[in-house]
């Protein structure tokens, strides 16, 4: 039995991301325990960690800085206690070391880089960048297992994690130009997109989260 | 590159779908949530919700709505009606939609966009307009179309992406259940003052009038009710009419 915690800090889309966990272990025949919670106990006592994230990052990072321990709790659980950790949109930008949506705030500094606008070449394209899209110079990594060259995956964000190093860069996407769509280092992975709203490629990106051994 | 996305939409009042649906065999024609799987299963790209339901009290039953469809569906979701306040826009997230759509609260007090925006995201800020043809231009009109603000709808249009809305759910009223294809003009009209996601509603009779709408309506999206209930196209007839006319669109293994 896997026991995984979802960080409930006030931002969206928690219930959605429950279930498509839950079925994509359903389907995969994973035994999954689900904790919505923000409890830095059961944080630290969780198997793996997913941190989801739906709006303003100054909104979301405060709500998670509010919640005492949290931080500290997710520092411990992925650092030392390495566990695999998946974050996805905001959540995926809050591993940034700053956010800059209208004010400058400080992320959880896991991956070095900044969260910024993103400013397709083409001025005619529509910002928020929003709908479908195919992910690009995808790395090798457990995550993609079985997803096949650029599959087709749901985005919804103004906003995009510039990383400095190209090695935590896992896959790109083009909207006017490449932006990191996918981050990845040792046992983290953030997804600028939503796995949970991918249909059949969320769902196995979810399975392979699930199955990760970093 | 980004795809045109196709989006049925479903009328549902008091959780029940509205108009008649015949697309598919269902057990069950009325259950919003039998028919977003069978859109699932179709490969449409997103799911509309509008909850017609007359008063505010009702409003847990939609929510109950949502939290099914989220529960069965993993795809995108935006659901809209009697929409008034941020506090509404963070219920249906939290049910499980991706986007909320705002319409008449939006338009008698527009700085509710900011609000809406700056509580969740404006990515997740729909403003669904409902406009007609006027002498010169298109007249925004609120209260499920009933009441005319006499306001310009492509300068409202223009203001609601100032404000904070992430995307326009652009109904032509004129068009509605004519069958006779989108409003283009005012398609046209739009695109070329908002650069947030532009779809297009109301009147898509045939599939040709879904690729008119991206190719010379410059919509991002189209959304569409009747034409997918009664089964005279299929989502991925859709797509194959909108790839033919040389918009990239999703191809699924189903669609």
């Amino acid at each position: 039995m896997t026991r995984l915690a979802i960080i409930d800090y006030g931002s969206g889309n928690v219930r959605s991301v429950q279930r498509a966990l839950e079925a994509a272990a359903n389907a995969h025949e994973i035994r999954l325990d689900v904790l919505l919670t923000d409890d830095p106990d059961r944080i630290r006592q969780a198997d793996r960690i997913v941190l989801p994230g739906v709006g303003h990052y100054a909104d979301c990072a405060a709500g998670l800085i509010a919640r005492t321990g949290v931080t500290e709790a997710l520092n411990e659980a992925v650092f030392r206690s390495r566990r695999p950790f998946l974050g996805i949109c905001v959540g995926m930008q809050l591993m940034a070391d700053v956010g800059r949506e209208d004010v400058e705030t400080r992320g959880l500094g896991w991956i070095p880089g900044a969260v910024e606008r993103i400013t397709p070449s083409d001025p005619n394209l529509p910002v928020p960048h929003m709908g479908w899209n195919t992910l690009t110079d995808m790395r090798d990594h457990p995550l993609f297992n079985g997803l096949g060259p650029e599959p087709h995956v749901y985005f919804v964000h103004s906003y995009a994690l510039k990383a400095e190093k190209r090695d935590h860069v896992a896959a790109r996407c083009d909207y006017g130009g490449k932006f990191v769509a996918a981050v990845a280092r040792d046992n983290l992975f953030g997804a600028q997109f939503h796995p949970e709203k991918s249909q059949k490629a969320g769902q196995l990106l979810l399975a392979n989260f699930l199955r990760w051994k970093p | 590159m980004l795809k045109v996305r196709i989006i049925p939409c479903l009328d549902v009042k008091d959780g029940r779908t509205v108009k008649g649906v015949n697309f598919v065999d269902l057990r069950d024609a009325g259950d919003p949530v039998a028919l977003a799987r069978a859109y699932d299963a179709q490969g449409a790209d997103e799911l509309c919700f509008l909850d017609i339901t007359a008063s505010h009290e009702k409003r847990a039953t939609m929510i109950d709505v949502v939290e099914r469809t989220a529960d069965a569906c993993f795809m995108p979701l935006t659901v809209g009606g009697g929409v008034r306040t941020p506090e509404d826009m963070v219920a249906m997230l939290r049910a499980g939609a991706d986007k909320v759509a705002i319409n008449t609260a939006a338009v008698l007090d527009p700085a509710i966009l900011t609000a809406c925006a700056r509580k969740v995201g404006s990515q997740a800020v729909v403003m669904a307009m409902d406009v007609k043809r006027v002498e010169g231009g298109w007249s925004v009109h609120t209260h499920g179309g009933r009441n005319d603000t006499k306001q310009d709808a492509i300068a409202f249009a223009r203001r609601a992406a100032e404000l904070g809305a992430g995307e326009i759910l652009l109904t032509s009223m004129d068009r509605d259940g004519a069958k006779t294809g989108y409003d283009l003009d005012l398609l046209r009209a739009v695109r070329d003052v908002v650069r947030v996601p532009l779809i297009a509603s109301g009147g898509a009779g045939n599939v040709q009038h879904m690729a008119d709408a991206v190719t010379k309506g410059g919509a991002d999206a189209v959304l569409a009710a009747s034409i997918f209930h009664f089964g005279e196209a299929t989502v991925a007839d859709a797509k194959r009419a909108i790839a033919a006319a040389g918009a990239p669109v999703r191809i699924t293994e189903d669609a």
